[in-house]
């Protein structure tokens, strides 16, 4: 027990001593998730979107000011042909393009029936499909209104069967992506910078020649490894405990469910991460080849993690993949504990995982931990 | 120019005898481009939703039967009363229940009128809206059904053309966006590594006595790196083309130009962290740590920019990837030239510029 203890002095001297990692274990982490919390959003809004109007009517006027009202559309400007507009699109000034026809009015009063174009950037398939609906929301509303006022006829609209459809949001009811993202940014931080440093961290005693030093004492190698562990385990929790301090503070981000099953839950995780890292670290020669291994997992951690595109969306094999991600356990139960409220009970399954996973891992980097050459 | 070649060969040497690096180096954007490519999408389909049938009649059943069918759903859970539906959310793994009030077939005929609630989890706001959404054209296809005999009012007919992307592929957004972070962070990673790597050791001493030039150094290290990242740039390429069907509608050249000219960008990124860390961990930090989340996030890789609060669009700026990718897209996707492109391509330049001479004024000769 001693034994340890002088090892964990040792690291933390080790690392309040270097001053210029302070800044970037401290700061870093916690400047990214105050700024980059508020860049996560798929809400689509100020959308660029223009027109060619050949029709200038009264009708396709007031067809166009309903877009100039609506909060989702920026109407940037007209277009006199559907070649510039077309232009505009190319160069990326403009993302949709409503194309009013010449006959528009008369048709929409002779035959009651009238053509509109719509024009969509659809490189970003889900903002396209999210643009699309909006458009048509719009002109869907239009073409009701003028059916009850120009044309005032709708006798048959009482005898329409409706079936009424009322979403409600539980849990967000605003949509709030900050609250969805905040807890899940956080996580992503807090993995990164455990992992990284514990990663590089034996490496690095290895290249620099100190761990020979190490190896003719006689430390034991479970002391060695829960040595290095801890004061990462507790640097992992510092930066937990001020980031949540954070999502509260500055984001308002509710925390219904239970804090210290938050931490509970961080306590274990981190031991998967710091074991993770420790293990790389033991594998490797040099702290290059271990920042390569740390980065090649971490990018598809953070990827596959659910954080930022949905599992459910996944193809079945990449979901079974999921299912080695740390990131996505606690990305899921940040978000069940914090927002929804979910008890112990419901979190036994991802705890069970996560608790065989950290045993696991700390027995890999303890085995992989060799006094000798 | 004969000892510099040689200084060169060194570098090769260097990089090339440390297998393992090599695996990675070449193995990684192998797997992430082909894993990304198939995983990372924001399309739903498979959302397992409950039900919460209060009327039981064969309206209701025609409704839930529709929704089965389609592709977007399947039905996993059916509760008897609302108090159940909260203890299923809990558990995390129904996204989103449908409630049909008593009686809705009769009201449906005797009123006209029927109600049916979509109980959301809206933890994740975007597939809670597009769950709604769908669920939403689903019942107004029934609707339409239903009203089949009586006639239409005025109608608009409305013409939705989809550019670049007619099917909305996913794949074809993130590509180029994966294959932004990985040169980008590739990159500036492997020379910011390395050129702390001497001064840690104490080599970089050794290079600065010798007769070769500060220039001449920095260059030499950088030099194997845009090597192994142009190859990496062709790996992913081939690979979006081949196995995700991306187009390449736009000049190769230019294509191959605008790569060459993003990888020199984030080398000198690489080098300038070079200039301000003093150990490789620092250097590794910055690099990855200061560099992945904005990378990621402010680079309308996954993220609409335009969506965002101005000061981080502001910011999004001076992210290098951000202008790599709007030049990607337009050159496969779009097939414009440099016409189009001329303002992303100067930007990229002057960074380059930027970085380079603001790290040859950082880099130390002489020893502190």
């Amino acid at each position: 027990m001693k034994t340890i203890g002088y090892i964990i002095q040792k690291e933390f001297r080790q690392i309040f001593r270097n001053k210029g990692m302070l800044p970037i274990i401290f700061v870093l982490p916690l400047l990214q998730l105050i700024i980059l919390s508020n860049a996560a959003t798929f809400d689509i809004e100020n959308i660029k979107f223009s027109y060619v109007d050949q029709d200038r009517s009264s009708f396709s006027r007031a067809l166009v000011e309903n877009f100039e009202a609506s909060t989702y559309f920026n109407v940037l400007q007209s277009f006199p042909s559907h070649r510039l507009a077309y232009e505009a699109m190319e160069k990326g000034e403009v993302d949709v393009i409503l194309e009013i026809p010449s006959n528009f009015h008369t048709q929409l009063i002779r035959e009651q029936q009238a053509d509109l174009g719509v024009y969509i950037n659809a490189i970003d398939g889900s903002k396209a499909g999210v643009e699309s609906v909006y458009v048509n929301q719009i002109i869907k509303k239009f073409n009701r209104n003028i059916g009850i006022s120009a044309i005032g006829s709708y006798p048959q609209q009482n005898q329409k069967i409706e079936v009424l459809n009322v979403p409600s949001f539980w849990y967000n009811n605003t949509l709030n992506y900050k609250i969805f993202m905040v807890p899940g940014i956080l996580v992503l931080l807090v993995t990164m910078l455990t992992l990284f440093l514990s990663g590089m961290n034996i490496v690095r005693e290895k290249e620099i020649g100190t761990l020979e030093q190490i190896n003719v004492t006689p430390i034991k190698k479970y002391q060695f490894i829960i040595g290095k562990l801890f004061p990462f385990w507790a640097l992992g929790l510092l930066i937990m405990t001020v980031g949540l301090l954070i999502s509260k503070i500055i984001f308002a981000v509710p925390m219904i469910g239970s804090i210290p099953l938050i931490y509970l839950f961080t306590s274990v995780y981190l031991l998967v991460v710091l074991g993770m890292g420790l293990f790389i670290s033991n594998y490797t020669d040099t702290q290059q080849q271990a920042m390569f291994i740390a980065w090649f997992f971490i990018v598809i951690f953070i990827l596959m993690s659910g954080l930022f595109t949905p599992i459910e969306s996944m193809p079945g094999w990449a979901q079974k993949i999921t299912l080695l991600n740390p990131i996505r356990y606690f990305v899921e139960i940040i978000r069940m504990v914090m927002l929804k409220g979910s008890g112990f009970k419901d979190i036994i399954p991802q705890l069970a995982i996560i608790s065989g996973y950290a045993l696991v891992m700390n027995a890999l980097a303890v085995w992989s931990y060799k006094k000798t050459n | 120019m004969k000892r510099f070649i040689g200084f060169v060969k060194k570098e090769f040497y260097h990089i090339f005898r440390d297998r393992r690096s090599m695996f990675i180096l070449f193995g990684m954007p192998v797997a992430q481009i082909l894993l990304f490519g198939f995983a990372i999408t924001n399309e739903i389909n498979n959302v397992e939703i409950g039900i919460l049938d209060k009327s039981k009649d064969h309206e209701t059943l025609k409704i839930i039967n529709k929704i089965n069918a389609s592709e977007y759903f399947s039905i996993d859970n059916v509760v008897e009363n609302e108090n159940e539906i909260e203890a299923v959310f809990k558990k995390g793994e129904v996204k989103a229940f449908l409630v049909f009030e008593e009686g809705f077939a009769e009201n449906l005929h005797a009123f006209h009128l029927g109600k049916i609630q979509v109980i959301t989890d809206a933890t994740e706001p975007n597939t809670a809206n597009t769950i709604v959404n769908y669920v939403q054209s689903i019942i107004q296809h029934y609707q339409q059904e239903l009203n089949r005999t009586s006639a239409p009012g005025v109608q608009i007919d409305i013409q939705t053309r989809m550019f670049y992307n007619a099917e909305l592929k996913s794949v074809f957004n993130f590509l180029p966006g994966v294959m932004t972070v990985i040169l980008m962070l590739v990159s500036a990673m492997m020379t910011s590594i390395s050129i702390t790597r001497e001064k840690e050791l104490g080599t970089m001493e050794i290079l600065l006595v010798s007769p070769l030039k500060p220039f001449q150094v920095i260059i030499g290290k950088v030099f194997p790196y845009i090597f192994l990242s142009i190859i990496n740039a062709l790996v992913i390429l081939i690979l979006g083309v081949t196995v995700f069907g991306m187009p390449i509608e736009g000049s190769l050249i230019l294509l191959a130009f605008e790569t060459v000219l993003f990888i020199i960008t984030a080398l000198s990124l690489g080098i300038l962290i070079s200039t301000i860390a003093e150990t490789q961990q620092a250097a590794m930090m910055i690099s990855l740590m200061g560099l992945m989340l904005p990378v990621i996030l402010l680079s309308e890789f996954i993220f609409p920019i335009s969506s965002m609060p101005d000061i981080l669009q502001y910011i999004s700026h001076i992210i290098p990837a951000k202008w790599f990718i709007i030049i990607l897209k337009g050159i496969m996707l779009k097939g414009v030239g440099l016409v189009y492109l001329w303002k992303e391509t100067v930007i990229l330049v002057v960074m380059a510029v930027f970085l380079i001479v603001l790290s040859i004024k950082k880099y130390k000769i002489r020893l502190e």
